[in-house]
């Protein structure tokens, strides 16, 4: 039995961890993890070409009309928990940021770190591509501040970077940057300079954590999925069961994300 | 047996005449497929919107002005390099290094012609970057200098290669009668030699353009990807992103036949007819300075 996922370049390692559990455990069952992003994902289970889609954000309802039209139901399941980092260069000293300053220096509002308590630098600001789930997810939430109506874009310098690990590159030896990614992909010599983020100012700034996601006091948490064609049968719904029970949940903690409970 | 003969000549005139015209056939191909995946384009999106400044697809903002202008100035960038160092090396290797040093250079740069342009990326990333940053006191290191520096260093090696072939073809005649007239030698290189390789030298030119207008991976890992309108002097020191890197990025996530898609392919069309019109360029050229060299002649 053959069983192909794709999508979330956040969720790749996550879904690989997952499917070499139970490719151990199942040796009847094969399974194939592919990235390229939530767009792609999505794309790919409306083109019918993928069993599970894995996304970092939902599908739009421009893309379940899209699969409907193409005679495929989604069926969306939450598998786990993420909390995105917005992390800053070793070297700067800001270490606290509202949801609007975020936004702000995202939008291009800000440009120098001057403004909000930094030194004197430019800031250059990175992102992951557009067909990352992360980046759309960032835009609705930072961006946008939850907001569906306002029309707040990304300036249009903003780095958009192929790979996470470019972010974490970038921002590791250039003191002006500030980049955003799953808490999982901050590496353990940046995650001093994570920035503790308010929804307003005078809220309280909270660091992410597996806690911090839970009680909702993270303001920059969101749920992962997977998407399948219809409701799953057979060994589709026993592997999407099994990713849902204790097991599976324990290797999400182990690589960074928050299990669903 | 004339007989058999004129048997394998048909045979193999229609072969090579198949292969001869299947080259064609092949780029028309792909014109047509360009053109049917991309016109659709122009029907969905106005022609204004198509030529604003603010590329951002997934929500329907379809400007490739900044793409434009990102793969331009990258190209010149490229080529303003790539010129001086290719021209010179051939010459260096074809006229004045000794024939022990360019047995020994040749085949060191068609290797460096060989590297793949992902690891030039990789290495753009990690050291050319950050000593951009800090040499030149930029914001970052990811900008379209990266860009045309490396893409300067893929297409030396192919602009070498052939110039220096087309140099080698000029007969000896030529700079043995400059030189008995008592021209020096960089006048003998620089007024005879060069221009009598000017068509081989003109296609190394072109096949150089070619390369880099294309290359993809290089300028996706270096430039920064961000769609910034690239026309003042200064946007070589800002980050861009070129059409290459747009079509390999966001390939991947567009549902067949959406708008996304057909803009996509659109831009793939602008990529090519934009080399179609260089070789057109450089061909015309050359076809004009050979009817000039058969006029002289004759």
């Amino acid at each position: 039995m053959y069983i192909q996922n794709k999508g979330s370049d956040t969720m790749v390692n996550l879904a690989l961890a997952w499917a070499e559990r139970y490719q151990a455990e199942h040796p009847e069952v094969s399974l194939s993890v592919t990235g390229g992003g939530s767009g792609t994902g999505i794309a790919a289970l409306i083109n019918g070409t993928v069993d599970i889609a894995n996304a970092s954000r939902a599908m739009k309802s421009e893309e379940t009309q899209q699969a409907i039209a193409n005679g495929i139901t989604p069926v969306e399941f939450t598998v786990a928990r993420d909390a995105i980092a917005v992390v800053v260069n070793s070297e700067n000293p800001v270490h606290e940021l509202t949801l609007q300053q975020i936004s702000d220096i995202y939008s291009g509002k800000i440009n120098n770190w001057l403004q909000v308590g930094g030194d004197d630098r430019p800031i250059v600001r990175l992102s992951r591509e557009t067909n990352s789930g992360t980046h759309v997810y960032f835009l609705e939430t930072v961006l946008r501040l939850g907001d569906k109506t306002n029309p707040t874009l990304f300036s249009t310098d903003t780095l958009l970077l192929p790979s996470s690990e470019v972010i974490i590159n970038e921002v590791r030896q250039n003191p002006n940057a500030i980049g955003y990614d799953g808490l999982g992909y901050i590496p353990p010599d940046l995650i001093d300079s994570v920035i503790a983020i308010a929804r307003d100012a005078s809220g309280p700034f909270v660091t992410p954590s597996i806690a911090s996601v839970n009680d909702g006091s993270y303001p920059v948490a969101r749920d992962l999925y997977m998407y399948t064609a219809g409701e799953p049968t057979g060994a589709i719904k026993d592997y999407i069961n099994w990713i849902l029970s204790a097991e599976a949940q324990a290797i999400v903690a182990d690589l960074g994300f928050v299990p669903i409970k | 047996m004339g007989k058999s003969k004129n048997w394998r000549e048909t045979i193999i005139t229609a072969v090579v005449r198949t292969c001869g015209y299947s080259a064609v056939v092949f780029v028309l191909l792909i014109f047509f497929f360009l053109l049917r995946e991309g016109l659709p384009a122009l029907a969905e999106v106005k022609l204004g919107e198509l030529l604003s400044a603010r590329w951002y697809p997934i929500e329907n903002h379809f400007g490739i002005l900044p793409l434009l202008t990102g793969s331009l100035i990258v190209t010149v960038g490229a080529m303003l390099i790539a010129i001086p160092f290719g021209i010179g090396t051939a010459v260096f290797l074809s006229e004045i290094a000794p024939r022990w040093m360019r047995e020994i250079l040749k085949p060191l740069v068609e290797l460096l012609g060989g590297l793949p342009s992902v690891v030039l990326g990789f290495l753009g990333i990690l050291v050319l970057s950050p000593y951009l940053r800090v040499f030149l006191n930029l914001p970052t290191g990811m900008t379209a200098l990266a860009g045309a520096l490396l893409l300067g260093g893929i297409a030396v090696p192919t602009t070498v290669s052939i110039a220096e072939d087309a140099l080698d073809a000029v007969p000896q005649s030529y700079r043995e009668g400059a030189l008995a007239l008592g021209a020096t030698k960089w006048q003998t290189i620089w007024r005879v030699t060069l221009p009598a390789a000017r068509s081989g030298v003109l296609t190394a030119l072109m096949l150089g353009i070619g390369r880099t207008i294309g290359e993809t991976m290089a300028v996706m890992m270096v430039t920064g990807n961000a769609p910034v309108l690239a026309i003042k002097l200064t946007s070589i020191f800002s980050p861009v992103r070129t059409m290459t890197a747009t079509i390999a990025a966001e390939m991947g996530e567009v549902a067949n036949g959406s708008t996304h898609y057909h803009v996509l392919f659109m831009i793939g069309l602008v990529l090519f007819l934009i080399s179609l019109a260089v070789n057109i360029a450089a061909s015309s050229v050359v076809f004009k300075s050979r009817k000039r060299a058969e006029r002289v002649l004759s």
